[in-house]
């Protein structure tokens, strides 16, 4: 096999994980979307604010430690314990569920009704507020998440192609891993969407507020539902995103990677989010290989997304796998 | 007239039992407007009661107070015998007081038979853990709910469309999945917006039909709604009829077809 090909196949799996952490993001948007018609932009900002959390309550960091030392005067930064990871994990996503109740409850509670647009400034105001928040409580230096996931070439994967093509892959372990969670969590959220008694009255609130009222679903539990699951999808792609370059500031803005996969793959759907992630990761990789690198100069990955997005927009714009939107007159 | 604690027989022999619902000198206000002005009546167990009315009388309105979309601002709500305090529609269906809509609320995007099973949501006790995990409990409540939402949709004879997605059936058989969907949740009543609106007349026989079979099988309570003349007094026990907001009569169809109020109502009469 030529070395050319083998190179390309090891791009476009590389691509494939690459989107699987796209779909993770993108997964987060669609679920709040779908229940609540409330496009969060804040989605990113929870990412990030799960995994410092994440971090803090591994290493006992002390929350607002700058802010307490800054106002008596101590300096106090760490408990001086550390707390193993699955523990950790379990305590924040208790801290996500928490905060989902607090963004319904003093937020979304007194906007049910409004347009879309002011929703959508409220979580523009809520992604600040959480930035700012997180900063306070866990500090705003560069961390190093690591909860034991394995990282770095996967060398059976290496050594099984080089037997085979004379060209080994380089597939890191992390990668492997991300898309194995991933996948575990979608076949999760579809499963509990359909066959559970708070699926079916999720998908009844996606579906029709009015109907769901009438069948005896209360929209503020459900939201608060919605809000928990996007924060545990938020937490799950902190983990891996702050796994694979560290957590900082940065992080909040591969919310806007999902952008393009969200246009690709429609707001309203689930397995949208997750093709659309893979096309792009893909598509990204692919076009840097082949065209970007040798004729454009490079850098293609940058602005490949969103030029692609741009395309669905002019020719289909519901997405892939969107509700076709017809307006009758 | 009526006895107030027992009942009645009514004129096809039917027993009517004790008052399910009782509304006391409601009133409700948009802003300035009075949509429904100091209306009393009740509702028994067993009977098939409509509320008429030319348009913009206030029937809808009533509906939506019975069923938690619209709390009062004056008057009294009692179900059951005491006094229901104002509550969110949700906690109302929870209590068994299910409904349909004028303008059909369905699920659009689910099937028929997942749209019959959101009806059975009130009757799943599990919690969510419970359910998440898929546990045993969960597992038989589904199987149980299950049945119950099968035998209505064979009651209803839509097991052909059971599949289907709700939003390509046509508006005759959307009705009927509507009324699926709150049957399915064995309500102590059964409220109805206008459940004949824009059907075609066998669409409206079909429907009496159900409604009759309905009340007739289950012994289900239904208060509906109608526009058609006819078909209220072919099917009701007994009508309120509403006009500008307030009660101008209620009785046997027999009794309000003779009463002058409602004929002015309906036909027009000079105002002086």
């Amino acid at each position: 096999m030529p070395e050319q090909l083998a190179f390309t196949i090891e791009v476009f799996l590389n691509g494939l994980m690459a989107g699987v952490l796209y779909a993770l993001v993108a997964l987060g948007f669609v679920l709040i979307y779908k229940a609540s018609g409330i496009f969060n932009f804040a989605q990113g900002v929870m990412a990030l604010f799960a995994a410092m959390t994440l971090y803090g309550i591994m290493n006992g960091q002390v929350p607002f430690a700058h802010l307490i030392n800054a106002i008596f005067g101590t300096d106090i930064h760490y408990f001086g314990w550390s707390i193993p990871a699955f523990l950790s994990i379990i305590l924040t996503i208790g801290v996500m569920i928490l905060l989902a109740w607090m963004v319904q409850r003093y937020i979304f509670r007194y906007l049910v009704g409004q347009e879309p647009i002011i929703l959508f400034m409220a979580t523009i105001g809520l992604a600040y507020f959480l930035e700012g928040v997180g900063d306070l409580m866990w500090g705003s230096d560069i961390k190093t998440l690591d909860v034991g996931l394995p990282q770095g070439i996967n060398v059976a994967i290496d050594e099984a192609t080089f037997g085979w093509f004379g060209y080994g892959f380089f597939i890191d372990n992390l990668d492997i891993v991300a898309s194995v969670v991933a996948a575990l969590l979608v076949i999760g959220l579809v499963m509990f969407a359909q066959y559970t008694k708070q699926g079916r009255a999720m998908r009844a609130v996606a579906d029709d507020h009015q109907a769901a009222l009438s069948v005896g679903v209360s929209l503020n539990f459900i939201w608060i539902l919605v809000w928990s699951l996007a924060g545990f999808v938020a937490l799950v792609a902190g983990i891996m995103w702050g796994a694979k370059s560290g957590v900082q500031f940065s992080l909040s803005l591969i919310a806007l990677k999902a952008l393009p996969v969200l246009m690709l793959g429609g707001f309203t759907s689930i397995p949208g989010a997750i093709v659309g992630g893979l096309i792009i990761g893909v598509g990204e990789k692919l076009f840097e290989f082949l065209i970007g690198a040798p004729y454009l100069g490079g850098a293609t990955e940058n602005w490949f997304a969103y030029m692609l997005a741009l395309v669905f927009l002019v020719f289909r714009p519901q997405g892939l796998f969107g509700e076709k939107i017809i307006e009758r007159v | 007239m009526l006895d107030q604690s027992q009942g009645y027989t009514t004129e096809d022999g039917r027993k009517i039992g004790g008052v399910v619902m009782e509304m006391r000198n409601i009133t409700l206000r948009f802003g300035g407007v009075e949509a429904i002005k100091d209306i009393s009546f009740d509702i028994r167990e067993g009977e098939i009661r409509a509320i008429i009315g030319p348009n913009g009388a206030g029937k809808s309105s009533m509906l939506n107070v019975i069923s938690g979309f619209y709390i009062p601002q004056e008057g009294e709500v009692l179900y059951k015998g005491s006094p229901r305090p104002p509550m969110k529609p949700y906690q109302v269906a929870q209590q068994g007081i299910a409904r349909t809509f004028q303008n059909i609320a369905l699920f659009e995007g689910m099937s028929v038979l997942d749209n019959v099973m959101t009806g059975r949501l009130t009757h799943m006790k599990t919690g969510l853990w419970q359910q998440a995990l898929w546990k045993g409990a969960a597992e038989t409540e589904e199987t149980a709910n299950r049945e119950v939402a099968e035998k209505i949709i064979d009651f209803l004879e839509i097991q052909a469309i059971r599949k289907t997605p709700v939003a390509r059936l046509p508006y005759g058989l959307k009705k009927r999945v509507e009324l699926a969907r709150a049957l399915a949740a064995e309500p102590s009543l059964l409220l109805l917006d206008e459940p004949m609106a824009g059907m075609n007349v066998e669409e409206k026989e079909d429907m009496s039909r159900f409604i009759l079979d309905v009340n007739d099988e289950f012994g289900t309570t239904i208060a509906l709604i109608e526009h058609d003349m006819g078909v209220v007094m072919d099917l009701s026990d007994r009508v309120v009829v509403m006009d500008y907001g307030k009660k101008i009569g209620d009785g046997t169809p027999a009794e309000v077809r003779g009463n002058q109020a409602v004929i002015d109502a309906y036909l027009g009469v000079a105002h002086d």
